[in-house]
């Protein structure tokens, strides 16, 4: 332990902390801007300067440790002054357009400069005037913005593996470009959005579609329809001020119908769908000696990195599409025939944690039921603006229930939102469907958690098989380096992009932190349990759904409406 | 008068850079002979007795630096020797490693020899490409024969970054990468250049390094400045009639430097400023040139000793055009790593630009003088920290130059 | 000769990227982006990061310069002794501006901080070597020496 003596306080902290953990320790909050808790420690915004007696030069407190008798100053005279200067260069060529900005309200910056009292800047106000890259359909980038952080780099590169983002220049040139200064949509970007979550400003964005949907729900020729995606009720109360997970299920869908949507039904029903598809088709493969191991295909970012860095590898992939196409093509086929509705008019919407998904349904191939499958991704994050735009108080409002026929749903598609969900679902089913027993416990603990790569073993009455997980695509990277080297001891393998799994994906609630993601992946669990059903193939309307219109997994209509195929986008450039 | 004192240039004209023989001849490679024939505890002790103080501009005690590394357990050690000298005005390691390039090299294998080291980088500038083939040519003549034993040395070349002078920027460049400065602690002796416990002295230190250790750390102590002993490679420029180099005591002034080495202001003009340390130095009025040009009287005074670069003006130079130049350079070499640098850099040039073009105020030199403060003990490295000195020693010291500038 | 045959000659040097940089550059002058992206794949980094130490430092170029770089120091012992004229009579011999190049893609003119020959300011280096003491009168001569 070391002794030190912060703002006049006394404390003794253990040895190795650095001057911020330390301060934090005794209470006293310092400012920081570059600081990420997860990432590695940059102090290149020097916002977090304290004084340190005995030393001339202001220390970063995110970077220094202290030592025994260390007296440090957060808040003297020459620190304040320290601190406003660089603010005040920092906002001196940053946009002044916060009322305009998706960060607007949740800014690490306009936070700052609000408790600066940033008021009149000596600096000559002057934006760098970078064009802004729309050119995905699903993040844009204002470099305007950029603080030169460096955490989305961080997030790019080593979280995701992706390394998309990278400095170029020098000094007041530097900036932050996708590779070799193109746009997005040419660097090996996979769309998942982790860069946003990095971001402490508004230089990084999902691409809003509010108008889109507004436009929508004003036109009355068009059916508006929703699917809600597993990840989003427990996190969309983080968006209207509710702690984690305390939004219930009916009063989330009544909000839903508030703000305009004509039918709410629940992406939860494909995924427990996906998995008597997904689940017959790794059977199928382990007894016919297809490829192995199977990786899931749930995630459009994974997607993305398997078409982009493991082309050689496509074949492993489930040809089941994800549950949100699933169900954007059983919205327009199956669906409107039930509701005998003109499937022209149906406009399908779906509610995501992910940014990704809106370039997945952009995908010209994700056109089965003869239209466009998903006509518009919101993420939670749009969501939660529009029930704030509807000024919907969710304490006084009442519950109302999904719509019919693709509104079911069991715990295994609810916990399709958490890293080791897809595979414990897949697990529950699987073992019933090979062994005919029941399972008395479904509940596979050690595939959950935050753990970067989990894995397991399952006896199904002597056939073993051996599963994986990975969350984050650098965890991802090494199991499939090991597949592209043959020597992945695998049968099926489930990878979800998003550090957590969808709870932390790129269109959630923004957060830098792992605990809250952590947090999410509780809540979930939670979820779970109070479900009287948690196994994909007890869900009556998928039972329905078989009987009716599907008949068999794997079947012919399966085929066309819910597999799918990939592609080679090995660039050049990785 | 004062007289030159050399050693580090003790084999100037005396030596072919392209003939180690020659550098034999003079008593060459004994430094490194007695080196190894002490314990390299005893080493150190001795170069830490000689107090000779960096030479690339921190001053820190060399021998000091040398006992972290020795002391940390590595599988692998690392001596890099800074040839990255780009403060403008300044050429003396050219002329040790164009003229004397054995000199170096000895005073690196000993200090890998103290440390434990069995390789080094020589990091080169990119303005030095003809210095290449002198200093491999002199490598491979030391290995051939067999002076550096298991030691192998290899040059490295920047590729025009100021910023590398910056040890730990320096260490990043010789990685391939960026040259941007780590923050510190951990210092190189302790994680360097691919984690490694890594030394980094300047060109000049390790000149100085055989001739220590041959004559024994207590001679060298007791030459020029106690608190900073030895002798310095002074590089005079601008306008002073002996437009030359001089190696001499550190306890000579500011004055001698000027008018004794360098013969006083060309063409019979008055003296305006002398500029000492390259271009991050403090700008030096008349009244203080009876100042000691030792690393501690020149801090006392908001100058530097720095690289020894001096850069004198007359009478009828425009210090303001001068300064606007110099916040040219710094915003041109800032890494942009860290906001105060980055950003402020380019704010000086822009106010001093405004200013020197007749638009600018009382308001422009306050606002000067408030960012360049908070930059000298903000920034995350010396180039920032230093960065402002000149702007604001002159608007200490030459107010009435900014004044008759203003709108 | 090929850049890929350039950079492989640095594979096995760790951090080699900037020597064989160095070493694209005497074959061309610049950094062709396709050499960058080979570059990246022989020294295990991202191409981002690769074009990142490309634009760092201010001797590269991404983009294509004349077989004779001109770099005229504006560092302050050159400034105040005359390189305005220098930058002055370079641009009128050549007919180009300070960065820019001749049509004939013989000469790029770029400005340079200090190349440590401050014993004879101005100075310009052509191509890395350094020509001292600078007047507009010397500048016919030394472009006469780039064929």
């Amino acid at each position: 332990m070391a002794n030190i003596i912060i703002d006049g306080i006394k404390a003794s902290v253990p040895d190795g902390s650095t001057i911020l953990q330390a301060a934090n320790q005794v209470g006293v909050r310092i400012p920081t801007l570059c600081y990420h808790p997860d990432q590695s420690i940059k102090a290149n915004c020097r916002v977090c300067v304290c004084e340190v007696e005995g030393n001339r030069l202001l220390q970063a407190a995110c970077a220094i440790p202290v030592f025994d008798g260390m007296v440090i100053k957060t808040r003297s005279p020459k620190v304040i002054e320290a601190r406003k200067t660089i603010l005040e260069l920092i906002l001196a060529n940053h946009p002044q357009d916060c009322l305009n900005c998706i960060r607007n309200g949740n800014c690490e910056l306009q936070e700052l400069a609000e408790e600066y009292c940033i008021r009149e800047n000596p600096f000559e106000y002057k934006v760098r005037g970078f064009a802004k890259d729309f050119s995905t359909p699903s993040l844009f980038r204002d470099p305007d913005k950029c603080v030169l952080c460096r955490r989305c780099i961080e997030a790019c590169s080593v979280t995701q593996s992706v390394n998309a983002l990278g400095l170029v220049n020098r000094g007041h040139h530097s900036m932050v470009v996708p590779t070799m200064g193109g746009n997005l949509i040419d660097s090996p970007c996979v769309m998942c959005g982790q860069c946003i979550h990095a971001c402490p400003v508004g230089a990084i964005g999902e691409v809003e579609q509010i108008n889109d949907f507004l436009a929508a729900v004003a036109d009355p020729d068009k059916v508006v329809i929703t699917q809600i995606a597993p990840a989003v009720r427990l996190a969309i109360s983080e968006e209207i001020g509710m702690a984690t997970g305390a939004m219930a299920m009916e009063s989330f869908v009544t909000g839903l119908r508030q703000i305009g949507f004509d039918y709410v039904l629940h992406t939860n029903f494909t995924a427990d769908l996906t998995i008597l598809e997904e689940g017959n088709e790794l059977l199928k493969r382990v007894k016919e000696g297809g490829t192995l191991p199977m990786f899931t295909s749930c995630s459009p970012g994974w997607i993305n990195f398997c078409e982009t860095f493991y082309p050689d590898l496509l074949d492993n992939l489930s040809t089941c599409k994800s549950p949100q196409q699933m169900f954007g093509a059983l919205s327009k086929t199956y669906w409107a025939e039930k509701m005998g509705i003109d499937p022209s008019k149906i406009y399908s919407v779906s509610i995501m944690p992910c940014v990704a998904k809106k370039f997945e349904a952009s995908r010209p191939e994700m056109n089965s039921s003869g239209y466009q499958d998903v006509d518009l991704v919101l993420t939670t994050r749009e969501v939660g603006r529009l029930f704030r735009m509807s000024g919907l108080d969710f304490s006084k409002l009442p519950g109302s229930n999904f719509d019919s026929w693709m509104g079911a749903y069991t715990g295994a598609a609810v916990i399709f939102g958490a890293s080791g969900g897809v595979m414990e679902a897949a697990l529950r089913t699987v073992y019933e469907v090979v062994t005919g027993n029941t399972l008395e416990d479904v509940n596979f603990k050690s595939i959950r958690g935050f753990d970067g790569i989990k894995e397991a073993e399952v006896d199904l009455n002597g056939l073993v098989v051996k599963v994986a997980i990975a969350h984050s695509l650098s965890n991802a990277r090494k199991l499939m380096d090991q597949v592209r080297a043959g020597e992945s001891p695998y049968h099926f393998i489930e990878i979800m992009a998003c550090p957590g799994g969808c709870i932390g994906g790129g269109g959630q609630p923004i957060t830098k932190r792992n605990a809250k993601r952590i947090e999410r992946i509780d809540a979930i669990y939670v979820e779970d349990e109070g479900l009287p059903i948690r196994k994909s193939h007890e869900n009556p309307e998928v039972k329905k759904i078989y009987e009716d219109f599907l008949h068999e997994p794997l079947g012919h209509k399966s085929h066309e409406l819910l597999h799918t195929h990939y592609h080679d986008k090995h660039k050049t450039v990785l | 008068m004062a007289e030159e004192m050399r050693i580090v240039l003790r084999n100037y004209g005396k030596v072919d850079p392209l003939n180690i023989d020659t550098y034999l001849a003079q008593g060459g490679y004994k430094g490194l002979e007695k080196a190894r024939s002490m314990g390299t505890a005893d080493l150190i002790a001795d170069v830490k007795k000689a107090n000779l103080r960096g030479r690339g501009g921190a001053g820190f005690n060399c021998g000091m630096k040398w006992s972290f590394a020795a002391g940390v357990q590595a599988d692998q050690k690392y001596v890099i020797c800074n040839a990255d000298e780009g403060e403008p005005g300044t050429y003396k390691d050219r002329l040790i490693m164009e003229n004397d390039p054995q000199t170096l090299i000895e005073g690196m294998a000993i200090c890998a020899y103290a440390i434990g080291a069995t390789k080094g980088y020589i990091y080169l500038r990119g303005e030095y490409p003809f210095l290449v083939d002198t200093l491999n040519t002199a490598i491979a003549q030391a290995k051939d024969k067999g002076l550096l034993k298991d030691f192998d040395l290899e040059v490295r070349s920047g590729a025009g970054a100021y910023v590398c002078g910056e040890e730990t920027a320096l260490i990043e460049s010789i990685e391939g990468k960026r040259g941007e400065p780590r923050f510190k602690p951990p210092f190189p002796p302790v994680i360097g250049l691919w984690g490694k416990p890594t030394i980094v002295n300047n060109v000049e230190t390790y000149a100085n390094i055989p001739v220590i250790v041959e004559k024994g750390g207590d001679w060298y102590a007791a030459i020029g400045d106690k608190a900073y002993p030895g002798t310095k490679v002074f590089t005079l420029t601008g306008d002073v009639n002996n437009r030359t180099f001089f190696e001499v005591p550190t306890n000579i002034t500011i004055r001698q430097l000027v008018f004794d080495f360098g013969g006083g202001v060309k063409d019979g003009k008055k003296f305006k400023a002398v500029q000492i340390g390259g271009t991050s130095g403090g700008f030096i009025p008349e009244s203080l040139l009876d100042t000691c040009i030792a690393f501690d009287s020149m801090s006392a005074i908001g100058a530097t000793l720095g690289s020894g670069a001096t850069f004198v003006m007359d009478e009828t130079r425009d210090v303001v055009d001068i300064i606007t130049r110099i916040a040219g350079f710094f915003e041109h070499e800032s890494c942009g790593k860290c906001a105060p640098c980055r950003e402020g850099t380019a704010r000086v040039a822009e106010l001093m630009e405004k200013i020197n073009d007749g638009h600018g105020s009382a308001k422009d030199t306050a606002l000067l003088n408030k960012l360049g403060t908070v930059m000298s003990y903000s920034c995350l490295c010396g180039l920032g920290q230093a960065a402002p000195a000149p702007v604001l020693t002159t608007i200490k010291h030459f107010e009435a130059d900014y004044a008759a500038k203003f709108k | 000769m090929d850049y890929k045959e350039i950079i492989a000659k640095f594979a096995d040097k760790p951090g080699g990227l900037i020597e064989s940089y160095h070493a694209l550059l005497k074959e061309f002058s610049y950094l062709p982006e396709e050499a960058i992206v080979e570059a990246a794949k022989v020294f295990k980094m991202s191409t981002a990061e690769a074009f990142g130490v490309a634009t760092f430092y201010s001797m590269f170029s991404v983009k294509s310069r004349g077989k004779y770089v001109i770099r005229i120091c504006e560092s302050a012992p050159c400034h105040i002794a005359g390189a305005a004229d220098v930058v002055a009579a370079m641009e009128k011999e050549l007919g180009i501006k300070m960065g820019e190049s001749t049509a004939d893609g013989r000469f790029t003119l770029e400005f340079t901080e200090c190349v440590g020959q401050c014993q004879a300011t101005p100075v310009i280096t052509v191509n890395g070597k350094p020509y001292l003491d600078i007047t507009a009168a010397k500048i016919p001569a030394i472009l006469a020496e780039c064929k």
